[in-house]
């Protein structure tokens, strides 16, 4: 049989090439053609070869904001999952507290990066900030803006208060999808609860939980707001994620050479990741 | 049409090109030789023959990005490298 091929479809995908050529294509190709090159402002450039990526590699600043960095993601993701998984299998499956608890898990994502760090500025400060002051009134000595634990802790719980409910609304679809026949079964070989969870829920829970994951990881690796209003950096440079220092060398120091290079490198290394859960996601799709 | 602030060079733009040709080329391959159908590789993954043109030129990258944090010798060997890489990700992954 002779089938008609008909190519005119393609014509379709127009549109999205050219948006994406304009707010992806063209600024990375500008970024590349910065990296590589020297300049003092006046659309002024001289080439420099590969110098920025080899000063970045092996400047201690860049070292130190990126295990910064992992230690923010890792810390949130420590967090984050298993206290939305818990929240999740917390919630109640029918009735009248359903819709209540979904508003009131989906009320954080709500607010604006910019209001989550002023918020939580003005609740940390250790004078007039009902968290700030409370801890100072149990006796142990915190202030977000002198010490680095105090910051740190602040940063973190911060964003566990903002994105756990992300986890927790996605972990609670996975396990909504779940046929009651499964928990009946469960039932009468009398599983315990753990069991339940182990064999049940969370291979059902798998898929999303793959996605909570990869949407927290991204999205922290990418964070710049919430800890930038909160804390700017500080103190000194002990809370300078990836992003707050890429800023800071771009528009700060105006140092557009390495900050290209570096945002290269940034966008690399999350290049990397989407590739890797993205691999996995299509490898769990196949089992 | 000024692309001033783009700052263009002739090494950054023959690097597109190059990518550009690339992609070309698979389209042109695919087109002489049918076979980008995916296929179970070493990694366990399904990938096809774009699949293992991103990895290869991911993986590049990193190559060159490792070599300028630890070797000091000329670049062209971490390119030397990459190239040898994306044949193997080509007939293995």
């Amino acid at each position: 049989m002779n089938k008609t091929w008909n190519n005119k479809a393609w014509f379709m995908v127009l549109p999205v090439l050219l948006l994406v050529a304009f707010n992806a294509v063209i600024p990375l190709m500008t970024v590349v053609n910065y990296s590589v090159q020297e300049t003092f402002g006046n659309n002024l450039f001289f080439f420099e070869g590969v110098k920025w990526f080899r000063e970045v590699l092996h400047s201690d600043r860049f070292h130190d904001s990126l295990l910064r960095q992992f230690f923010f993601t890792g810390t949130i993701l420590a967090i984050e999952i298993p206290l939305g998984v818990i929240i999740a299998l917390a919630m109640p499956r029918q009735g009248f507290w359903v819709p209540v608890c979904l508003v009131l898990m989906a009320l954080p994502l709500l607010v604006p990066w910019n209001v989550v760090g002023a918020m939580w500025n003005i609740f940390a400060l250790p004078d007039i900030g009902l968290m700030g002051y409370s801890i100072n009134a149990l006796g142990i000595d915190f202030n977000f803006t002198r010490q680095p634990a105090s910051a740190w802790f602040t940063v973190i719980i911060m964003d566990v208060w903002h994105w756990t409910s992300l986890v927790v609304l996605l972990a609670y679809a996975g396990l909504r999808s779940i046929p009651d026949a499964y928990y009946q079964a469960a039932r009468i070989d009398s599983a315990s609860r753990w069991a339940v969870f182990r064999y049940i829920q969370l291979p059902k829970m798998k898929r999303v939980l793959t996605i909570a994951v990869l949407l927290r990881f991204m999205d922290s690796f990418m964070i710049y707001t919430e800890p930038f209003v909160l804390t700017g950096g500080g103190p000194g440079n002990t809370t300078t994620i990836l992003s707050i220092d890429l800023v800071k060398a771009a528009l700060g120091e105006f140092n557009l050479g390495i900050a290209a290079a570096m945002s290269i490198i940034y966008f690399l290394m999350t290049l990397l990741v989407c590739w890797v859960f993205y691999s996995a996601m299509m490898r769990g799709e196949d089992e | 049409m000024d692309l001033t602030w783009m700052a263009w060079t002739w090494q950054t733009a023959s690097f597109f090109a190059a990518i550009a040709l690339m992609i070309a080329g698979m389209a042109v391959w695919e087109w002489a030789r049918p076979g980008g159908a995916p296929r179970h590789g070493v990694l366990g993954l399904d990938t096809t023959r774009g699949d293992r043109l991103f990895v290869s030129l991911l993986s590049s990258a990193y190559i060159h990005l490792g070599w300028l944090a630890l070797m000091t010798g000329p670049l062209w060997w971490a390119t030397l490298i990459s190239f040898v890489f994306a044949i193997a990700v080509f007939r293995w992954v």
